[in-house]
């Protein structure tokens, strides 16, 4: 109910520009119109704000960005 | 450009849980004290869900004396002005119409009432999850005339953007009351608050992209770095704008690459060109701020509510007897600092905008007031 808010929610079911969501085990209704050029399939993750998913969630980023926080915490090690 | 590899269900478990590793966390802090050298940094973000995964864990406490994180004008909810929400009482309550809006607006006080108190005075007002279902309830309701309270920042006007475009029917209309970031930190950084960087918001970057902030980065040689909602996230995004004014540059660093892409979500932004154009806005709290608004454009003026029935653009805004929302909301004053806090304001019972939302500073300031991580270094 709040304006701010988004949640990621995992992609179960499509029909047209309507995603069913999976929102930590409560399934939702999502719009994908706009994200109708990020190739959202079912199994993906994507980032749902007052019923729209906004964009869609990066593997590749999500892991680069913890190998990041790794290399930080190394340098502090050997430095 | 490809689809990017989407996450999968184990790999968003582990993903996550590496995302709060505490020990992490407190070597980051150590890095960001080595990066700072000991000179003060103030840096702001401008969203309420960093103030909430900031002080929710507790993240101040780690951070080395002398480096500060403020709270902006990060809650759309808050820097509604106070006009608007008297105007849609008013319409609710003398025309009859039927007012949907986000649930953390119900209590804000205007100046007269809240759609909260003009509700229990028998006006219609709906609490939705997003415009689609206001459109919804007029589709099914065609005999009453339906008003969507439209606030939120970038995030949300797209949706307003698309429904608008896609043309509702005739008893729905719009009032919007979106307003604009880069705006907001342009007018910060201009009134000299005394900020080093900028955590740049993680959902409205999602839209507007991380280049959206270069030109403000370069402009006024301030670091800036974009971040998602995680302790790791928020300490990293801090680490690296210590580290850029150590090595003297003024970059946009997009640290929130799973979901934020430098140009942003095109399709997003194509909506909003062609539903919108830029306006100046009142910020409650702050006042006028040039270019940061947005009003519907002539081609859909019949779905815009002040259009329709005449309200008036709100004048200029104040907040109430002894409240320092403004401060908060230029992050000068911590919600601890102002008088009221906990003395004749608190959630149950706000006197400021700050203190209602879930996404306001105060809010967030006295639910967590006690809850301090307990990991301060020594």
């Amino acid at each position: 109910m709040e304006v701010c808010l988004a949640v990621p929610g995992r992609v179960t079911k499509i029909e047209g520009e309507k995603a069913e969501v999976d929102i930590g085990g409560i399934r939702r209704e999502a719009s994908l119109e706009l994200v109708s050029d990020q190739g959202v399939k079912i199994g993906d993750y994507v980032l749902i704000h007052t019923g729209y998913a906004i964009t869609k969630l990066d593997e590749a980023e999500a892991r680069e960005i913890l190998k990041a926080w790794r290399d930080v915490a190394r340098a502090e090690l050997e430095g | 450009m490809s689809p990017a590899p989407s996450l999968k269900d184990e790999a968003v478990v582990s993903l996550f849980s590496k995302y709060r590793d505490r020990d992490l966390v407190i070597k980051i802090a150590e890095r960001i004290a080595e990066a700072a050298g000991g000179d003060p940094l103030r840096i702001m973000h401008v969203c309420g869900t960093h103030e909430w995964a900031i002080t929710h864990n507790g993240l101040r406490d780690l951070l080395p004396e002398g480096v500060q994180v403020v709270a902006g004008p990060g809650c759309p909810v808050c820097v509604t002005p106070g006009g608007e929400i008297d105007a849609l009482c008013r319409l609710a309550l003398e025309q009859g119409v039927a007012v949907t809006t986000f649930g953390d607006v119900l209590r804000v006080p205007g100046y007269k009432w809240s759609l909260a108190e003009a509700k229990a005075s028998g006006a219609d007002i709906r609490v939705v999850y997003g415009i689609s279902d206001a459109i919804r309830m007029a589709r099914q309701e065609t005999a009453r005339d339906f008003v969507h309270f439209a606030i939120g920042f970038e995030t949300t006007a797209p949706t307003t953007a698309i429904e608008v475009i896609k043309g509702p029917p005739g008893n729905f209309s719009v009032f919007a009351s979106h307003k604009l970031i880069p705006p907001a930190m342009e007018y910060l950084l201009e009134s000299g608050a005394g900020i080093d960087g900028f955590i740049c918001p993680g959902h409205v970057s999602t839209i507007i992209g991380a280049d959206a902030y270069r030109d403000l980065a370069a402009r006024y040689a301030k670091p800036m770095a974009v971040a998602g909602f995680e302790p790791l996230d928020i300490m990293l995004a801090i680490l690296n704008i210590a580290l850029q004014r150590k090595r003297g540059v003024a970059e946009v660093y997009n640290e929130y690459a799973r979901a934020v892409r430098g140009p942003g979500n095109k399709v997003a932004l194509r909506a909003m060109e062609k539903a919108f154009k830029v306006t100046d806005a009142y910020w409650r709290g702050i006042g006028m701020i040039p270019g940061s608004g947005l009003g519907l454009r002539e081609d859909y003026i019949k779905y815009d509510t002040a259009a329709k029935y005449g309200i008036a653009a709100s004048g200029g805004e104040r907040m109430p007897e002894g409240c320092s929302c403004g401060e908060v909301l230029l992050g000068t004053l911590r919600p601890e600092e102002c008088p009221l806090f906990g003395r004749g304001c608190n959630p149950e019972q706000p006197v400021g905008p700050c203190m209602v939302s879930i996404e306001g500073t105060c809010a967030i300031a006295f639910k967590y007031s006690d809850l301090k991580l307990r990991s301060r270094r020594p």
